[in-house]
């Protein structure tokens, strides 16, 4: 009973290849998930960092296109209707009792409504949205400077960063964390084209695009631009939130600084 | 210039890769492959591609997969679970070492006259240029002094490739950051827009792929001991031409 030698190689010769395959991909896993290496991989981060803010400046402005050029489909991600009570309640009559806060590391701290923000210095401009995933859409905002609130509140010395918080909740983690934040450091936040944005092609923002308030940032990605912005503070670090990386995308892995 | 050592049976190895050459050679490898994984990864965020400056979602120029959710198999990307975050992370450390070991290939190759001697077709090459498309055909390599230096198909298409794909790749790459775009309108110009900037980059990916297999099977046909020992070690070995002996 002797089976011919040909298949029982054969049969090796699979099982050693499915072997290594498999030892070759669970390799790449390990790799791929230890901490060292990702922490290693980060440091491109800060390079990509540093070479953009040298050669962009504070100044240098995102391209704007014509009306002719608004995306007919402006894609919505992430959350596109926070659909608690507090926020629906706000959106019943078009959010006349919302109220931004402003506050943390500022000399006057704020409480503005719409209304408020309607009549400060705004800025309106057509520009492209790039997201993450990689699609882009372009779409006209107009929006108060954030520059011109800030000087309202005068930020105080120490301050570094702003931080946004959201009406939304994306995904509720068993650490309570899972509200939507944002954080920018105050050269984004002095750019001539970062605003607040209320309106959005002319009428005033819908609900899947952020509304009341929704932050532009015309440099970076989709996910730093905030959406449904109820409080925005002025801080040193990130210590205080959520998980400590500055954003919920970003206690999720992704990049802080998203100019690429 | 030219080292020559006499081995055993009339062969005679020659000094073809100087080190930098081996070393910027490998770390392209790595970085390509590397590359390309987590560029799937990435691409699996939204496989779909379209031409201008935006992305017309009823009007995608190629759809992938059913066009949502991953379209690329796991073992072919990286890391290998759908994650974006991970994938930009891979993506944009090794586009950083693959450019600054380009730059480093590129001003070694044209301020050491290496382009010069190694990679620009002779005059006579170029002349003979049907006759070495039809030797190739029929997978007849060079061998003896012929095989001192590359064939003219060999020198076109590395130059197409270091010249042309590499340069292409890292640009249409850099042509997609927000951040840069602010800077560079020209480029995304030059493009036609960001979205065909991001379908320049995989076509250009996909060509590079393309070049790479038939790279591995030259290496294969050609004689895979002796064209890793070279890339490794530098040394190539040259077997005596048979029709002269």
């Amino acid at each position: 009973m002797t089976k011919p030698a040909g298949v029982d190689r054969r049969r090796w010769l699979q099982r050693a290849l499915a072997l290594a395959g498999g030892l070759a991909l669970s390799a790449c896993d390990r790799i791929a998930q230890s901490d060292r290496v990702n922490s290693t991989l980060d440091v491109a981060e800060g390079w990509t960092q540093h070479v953009q803010r040298l050669l962009l400046g504070r100044q240098a402005l995102a391209r704007e296109y014509s009306e002719s050029d608004i995306s007919e489909e402006f894609r919505a991600n992430g959350t596109t209707n926070p659909d608690t009570d507090e926020y629906n309640h706000l959106a019943q009559d078009h959010f006349a009792k919302w109220r931004l806060t402003v506050g943390g590391l500022v000399q006057r701290p704020l409480s503005l409504s719409l209304a408020d923000l309607r009549r400060m210095p705004a800025r309106t401009q057509i520009t492209r949205h790039d997201c993450v995933e990689g699609w882009s859409c372009i779409g006209k905002w107009t929006g108060t400077r954030l520059s011109a609130l800030l000087n309202l509140v005068q930020v105080k010395p120490g301050a570094k960063y702003l931080a946004f918080y959201c009406a939304d909740t994306l995904e509720l983690a068993l650490d309570g964390t899972g509200q939507y934040y944002e954080s920018i450091d105050l050269i984004d936040a002095m750019h001539p084209q970062t605003i607040l944005a209320y309106d959005m092609n002319d009428r005033p923002l819908p609900v899947a695009h952020g509304a009341p308030l929704r932050l532009r940032l015309e440099r970076q990605l989709g996910y730093k631009m905030a959406k449904y912005i109820m409080r925005i503070d002025a801080i040193e670090n990130f210590s205080g939130l959520g998980r400590g990386k500055g954003g919920y995308w970003e206690d999720r892995g992704y990049q802080w600084y998203a100019g690429i | 210039m030219t080292l020559d050592r006499a081995l055993a049976g009339g062969r005679v190895a020659v000094y073809r890769h100087p080190l930098i050459v081996r070393i910027t050679h490998w770390i392209n490898a790595l970085s390509l492959l590397l590359l390309l994984m987590s560029g799937l990864q990435i691409l699996n965020a939204h496989p779909a591609l379209y031409w201008g400056e935006t992305s017309r979602f009823s009007r995608p120029l190629i759809v992938f997969g059913s066009g949502d959710g991953p379209a690329f198999p796991a073992w072919i990307t990286l890391p290998g679970w759908q994650d974006l975050a991970s994938g930009r992370r891979w993506h944009f450390f090794f586009a950083w070492l693959f450019v600054v070991n380009g730059f480093t290939y590129a001003v070694y190759a044209l301020t050491s006259g290496r382009i010069r001697w190694t990679l620009l077709p002779s005059g006579a090459q170029i002349r003979h240029i049907g006759r070495s498309v039809f030797e190739h055909l029929r997978l007849r390599f060079p061998h003896g002094e012929e095989a001192r230096q590359y064939n003219v198909l060999q020198k076109l298409t590395y130059l197409a490739v270091l010249f042309g794909l590499l340069p292409l790749i890292a640009l249409s790459g850099l042509t997609m950051s927000p951040g840069l775009d602010a800077r560079l309108h020209f480029l995304t110009a030059v493009f036609g827009g960001r979205q065909s900037a991001r379908t320049v980059h995989f076509i250009t990916a996909t060509t590079l792929v393309m070049f790479l297999l038939i790279h591995i099977a030259a290496v294969l046909a050609a004689g895979p001991l002796t064209e890793m020992r070279s890339i490794v070690t530098g040394w190539f070995v040259i077997k005596p031409d048979r029709r002269e002996s």
